[in-house]
């Protein structure tokens, strides 16, 4: 079993299965953001308990940091071996006439989730991290806040134009990624090849709707939110 | 018609190459690509220059041989063709033709548009067949039933001629449209069960150990292929392999 996943196939199993879990990840993520639309008290509630029980805080949050830093590393060496496999580079070469632009560029849609991801953990997670583990409050209160602190710094940070810009480019790079991703990881897993028009339209229906809700969100925020 | 061509020449596999414009005129829209290069090498050694090299064999389409990236696509602009059978037609009067060898690691150049593509060879040595023992008893072929449907697709899979068009398209330089056409066509038939697993085993260690890319899915291989090669072969060569394991 260890040969299999250092041979070619068996690195790209193992590429499509970290990415089916960021993809379930992803709309896992995207329930509970929506719910701050509806109700600021639920959301609260849920980011309670997402940032306190204690399976999700040692077990799952360790399997997604793995997940995440497996996903992109795995995707660099893949992209490093490629350009070797390829030798001298055409003089002219015409890509367009047989492959998409998004599957062509998954390392550079990547790389900009992943500058995406670096800010992400700047604005939540680390602060989050600071709270609970180093300063030990584990309460989710927050002095001169009513009820829960979470909606409260989920709008703080959705009032700056500049961030919100930089959330609605990381989304449409993800979407870009997911348009080749989604199906890419199905074929990957020798399911089918990726031209089945049910999964295409399943994956194209993904990759549209999540992040174009997450940049729906964060623009709702901003509007409600402008000090 | 008039062209003008640009063609890498290279002088052996160890010189370092470069593109170089050549003309040619009065070309008939119904020759073959192959006849214009031919036309083109008549010119160059009437007048004393090296012809350029490249590879042919059956010239219909059958055997592989002719190679050639040709305006940014193996075997050219036409679809479900190779170099051989594409044709003059395809260009207008007054075009510049782009013109290189296929390109990847596992393919090095030998000379001009010639490139070495026995790592195939070596993958198919790998596994691509069946140990039956012929001497004497040869059984009816018949007297194992095959679905239509897998015998069907086990011959889709076996018209894939090696021509080497799916690497030379692939932005990783990957061959597991060839390979996973190999694989398949034992696959999909009882006779290919015995070595199953050992097959695609051998034949995809052979395919990374040549130095092959990784697949990543563009699909580019399975539009270029002059067999229409499917990448469903691909996925089943992925199942085969993770059989494989257990
Ligand atoms: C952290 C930054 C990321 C980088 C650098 C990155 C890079 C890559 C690369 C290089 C590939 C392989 C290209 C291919 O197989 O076509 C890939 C595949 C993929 N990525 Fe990402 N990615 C990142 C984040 C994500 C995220 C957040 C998701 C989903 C939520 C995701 C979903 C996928 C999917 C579904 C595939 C296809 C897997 C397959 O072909 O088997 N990626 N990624
Ligand atoms: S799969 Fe198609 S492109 Fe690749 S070697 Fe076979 S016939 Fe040629
Ligand atoms: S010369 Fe045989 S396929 Fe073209």
């Amino acid at each position: 079993m260890s040969g299999f996943f250092k041979s070619s196939i068996g690195r790209k199993v193992a590429m499509a299965l970290s990415a089916f879990f960021l993809m379930i990840f992803l709309f896992q993520h995207f329930v509970i953001n929506l719910l701050s639309v509806f109700s600021g008290e639920i959301f609260n509630e849920v980011s309670h308990f997402m940032g306190t029980n204690w399976l999700i805080q040692f077990v799952m949050q360790p399997v997604l940091i793995f997940g995440v830093v497996f996903h992109f590393i795995m995707g660099f060496i893949l992209e490093i071996k490629n350009k070797k496999a390829q030798g001298v580079a055409y003089a002219k070469n015409n890509g367009a006439a047989n492959s998409s632009w998004v599957s062509r560029n998954m390392i550079y849609s990547g790389l900009v989730i992943l500058a995406f991801i670096v800010l992400h953990f700047i604005d939540f997670w680390f602060p989050e991290i600071n709270t609970k583990y180093i300063q030990g409050d584990w309460s989710g209160v927050h002095e001169g806040v009513e009820g829960y602190r979470y909606f409260h710094e989920l709008q703080e940070k959705f009032v700056n134009p500049a961030r919100v810009a930089a959330y609605i480019v990381a989304f449409v790079f993800l979407a870009l990624h997911l348009l080749h991703g989604f199906t890419s990881a199905f074929q990957s897993m020798g399911a089918t090849a990726g031209r089945k028009k049910t999964l295409q339209n399943i994956g194209k229906a993904y990759s549209i709707i999540i992040p174009a809700g997450f940049i729906i969100i964060a623009l709702f925020h901003h509007f409600n939110h402008i000090h | 018609m008039n062209l003008t061509l640009k063609i890498w020449r290279q002088k052996d596999s160890n010189a370092k190459g470069q593109m170089v414009d050549y003309k040619v005129t009065d070309i008939s829209e119904h020759m073959s690509f192959l006849e214009m290069m031919d036309v083109l090498n008549e010119q160059l050694i009437a007048s004393g220059e090296e012809p350029v090299a490249f590879d042919h064999d059956c010239r219909e389409g059958i055997c592989g041989m002719c190679s050639m990236y040709i305006n940014g696509e193996a075997h050219g602009p036409d679809r479900g063709v190779t170099t051989c059978q594409l044709h003059m037609r395809m260009f207008n009067d007054g075009d510049t033709i782009t013109i290189e060898p296929f390109r990847a690691a596992a393919f090095p150049v030998i000379k001009d548009l010639v490139v070495d593509r026995t790592s195939f060879d070596r993958i198919q040595h790998a596994g691509g067949y069946i140990s039956v023992n012929t001497s004497g008893n040869t059984q009816d072929a018949n007297n194992i039933p095959i679905s239509k449907h897998a015998a069907d697709e086990a011959m889709d899979a076996a018209t894939c001629i090696g021509c080497g068009a799916c690497v030379a398209t692939c932005k990783n330089s990957s061959a597991m449209l060839f390979v996973g056409a190999k694989v398949s066509q034992y696959a999909l038939l009882p006779q290919g069960q015995v070595e199953a697993a050992d097959r695609v085993r051998n034949m995809v260690a052979q395919m990374d150990l040549e130095g092959f890319g990784n697949c990543t899915n563009t699909g580019a291989c399975e539009i270029e292929c002059p067999k229409g090669i499917s990448l469903e072969n691909i996925a089943r060569m992925n199942r085969e392999l993770m059989k494989a394991q257990f």
